[in-house]
């Protein structure tokens, strides 16, 4: 069972009220007729798939209804952090332990650490 | 290889059954093979065993980085059916099906293959509709089905609560009498002893960790035990199958998720059938030893972690319940989860690469199990040949791009 911490609610939730929506940070191609074949059947099939950390797409479907992404380890299942829809993550595959924040903040402190 | 009969257990139990030969040998890997299948479990097993067997290739490897059968070919419910709607995927799958029929007996192993029949149950008008249309389509393609009603739903399965007033009643099923169960360690373990005894490499704890690839042609892999080389790879892997494309520098349409399954504490002989329910979404069947065996859905995220969450556990005795109120409190026993690869259109790939010898069978998703034969007998034959079988050919990577899905996602059910 995760614990999920929903950016616009800013509470921790069960993750029963959640469902995951695959893959973040998909960008639809901005004139689909122009795609070829290949552009076109990429964007909608394939996927990362990271033995690691994952950006991911989740919706608080029993709450406030609204989607927003997840960083989470898909080994040990750890949510490194939660964001709102348009940020960026702070946790990537390049920077696993946190890219550094202009702010000054630590981001080890920032790192939401198991909950599952 | 020592065969195995009755005459041969009772000479064995004249000293204790402590001669009896190991199964498999257990070798230092040689230089190079002709064909490396990387994954131990049932498909590349078989696919080693009908690549000796049936297409006289023997200088074989089979390159597992865990223990035989470990990873789903033990994880999964043991279903094995073949009604799938679309012609290509009935091919696929009724293939399997006939080599289920005479598995056994092929490999000198009881796989304890039992066609108990499956009911795939229909809640609402459009399930029985759609039953109609699969069962008819299954009839064409010379898959045998019946449409049943509920009456004769509840003449098979007398325990289940087949009446007007459940939550979802159930309206009727498909029925395929010739589908069943069988024992899915023994299907890992008789395709290996097969193989072994062809001459094919069975080698255990040997991690691939990378491809050696020169101009486009696949020429060998790195493992933890050295490079061994092979013009011709087949990644048979499952769940780590876009971890190992990965390696090549491909991508594939595959996400990986956890899916869980459990068994019960051991009850008398009550289902004598495997029951399957989309709708409610459970399939359930008893095994042998009288242990409810029970599956469901895959968690909704990604994940390799081969556990699964809590709350699908819940939804999936809710629906078992549901179905058979009787079972409410039965304890379980276990529960598990394995790693499958799912693919967009619930359909397999079995395909060549942009790299040249270089195969991958994967993308079986949940329902894997039931078609390990016909999957290895098919890949054999592609290996062997360099060319896709006829039965794998729909099942190219390319399908992804050039839009010849081959859609099953709700056309032979969500439940694998």
């Amino acid at each position: 069972m995760f614990y999920i911490h929903c950016p616009y609610c800013g509470e921790l939730r069960e993750e029963e009220e959640f469902h995951p929506k695959g893959q973040a940070h998909i960008v639809r191609p901005a004139d689909p007729a122009a795609c070829s074949d290949d552009e076109w059947g990429d964007y909608l099939f394939f996927r990362d798939n990271p033995r690691g950390i994952h950006h991911e797409l989740w919706v608080h479907a029993v709450g406030c209804r609204k989607f927003f992404n997840i960083t989470r380890h898909t080994v040990t299942y750890e949510i490194l952090e939660t964001y709102k829809m348009g940020e960026q993550p702070r946790f990537t595959a390049e920077h696993p332990e946190g890219r550094p924040s202009q702010d000054g903040v630590d981001p080890a402190s920032l790192r939401e650490g198991v909950r599952a | 290889m020592q065969r195995y009969s009755g005459f041969g257990l009772v000479k064995h139990a004249l000293s204790h059954h402590e001669n009896w030969q190991r199964q498999w040998r257990n070798p230092t890997p040689k230089k190079a093979y002709d064909v490396i299948i990387i994954g131990g479990g049932g498909h590349g097993l078989g696919t080693a065993y009908y690549l000796a067997k049936e297409f006289g290739i023997k200088n074989v490897a089979v390159i597992e980085k865990g223990w035989l059968g470990g990873g789903n070919t033990a994880r999964n419910t043991t279903i094995v059916r073949s009604n799938y709607l679309w012609d290509e995927a009935a091919a696929l799958y009724e293939h399997s099906m006939k080599l289920w029929e005479g598995l056994s007996q092929d490999l000198n192993y009881n796989v304890m293959f039992s066609q108990r029949g499956v009911l795939n149950l229909g809640h609402t008008l459009q399930d029985m509709r759609d039953i109609q249309r699969r069962v008819n389509a299954n009839r064409l393609n010379g898959i045998d089905g019946e449409v049943l009603d509920a009456k004769g739903v509840q003449e098979l399965v007398p325990i289940m609560d087949c009446s007007k007033n459940a939550r979802y009643p159930v309206l009727g099923a498909s029925w395929q009498p010739r589908a069943g169960v069988a024992r899915h360690d023994a299907v890992a373990w008789g395709f290996a002893r097969a193989a072994d005894a062809h001459g094919v490499d069975i080698l255990q704890q040997t991690e691939v960790t990378g491809f050696k690839i020169r101009d486009g042609q696949v020429y060998g892999v790195h493992t933890n035990r050295g490079d061994i080389e092979a013009k011709t790879v087949g990644c048979v892997t499952a769940g780590n199958s876009g971890v190992l494309a990965g390696m090549a520098g491909l991508k594939l349409p595959l996400e990986s998720h956890p899916l869980q399954a459990l068994v019960s504490e051991p009850l008398k002989p009550v289902l004598d059938t495997v029951v399957m329910s989309n709708h409610v979404h459970g399939y359930i069947s008893q095994s042998d030893k009288g242990d409810l065996v029970i599956g469901a859905g895959i968690d909704g995220y990604n994940g390799y972690g081969q556990r699964g969450s809590y709350p699908t556990v819940e939804h999936t005795l809710q629906a078992i319940v549901e179905m058979f109120p009787m079972f409410s409190r039965v304890r379980m026993n276990r529960q598990w989860g394995g790693i499958v690869d799912t693919c967009p259109d619930a359909c397999p790939i079995l395909s060549k690469t942009q790299v040249k010898g270089l195969y991958f069978n994967c993308g079986w998703g949940t329902g894997g199990f039931k078609a390990t034969p016909g999957s290895a007998h098919v890949f054999a034959a592609s290996l062997a040949k360099g060319e896709m079988h006829p039965i794998a050919e729909p099942f190219s990577i390319d399908r992804f791009n050039t839009g010849a899905l081959v859609d099953e996602h709700g056309a032979a059910g969500v439940a694998h």
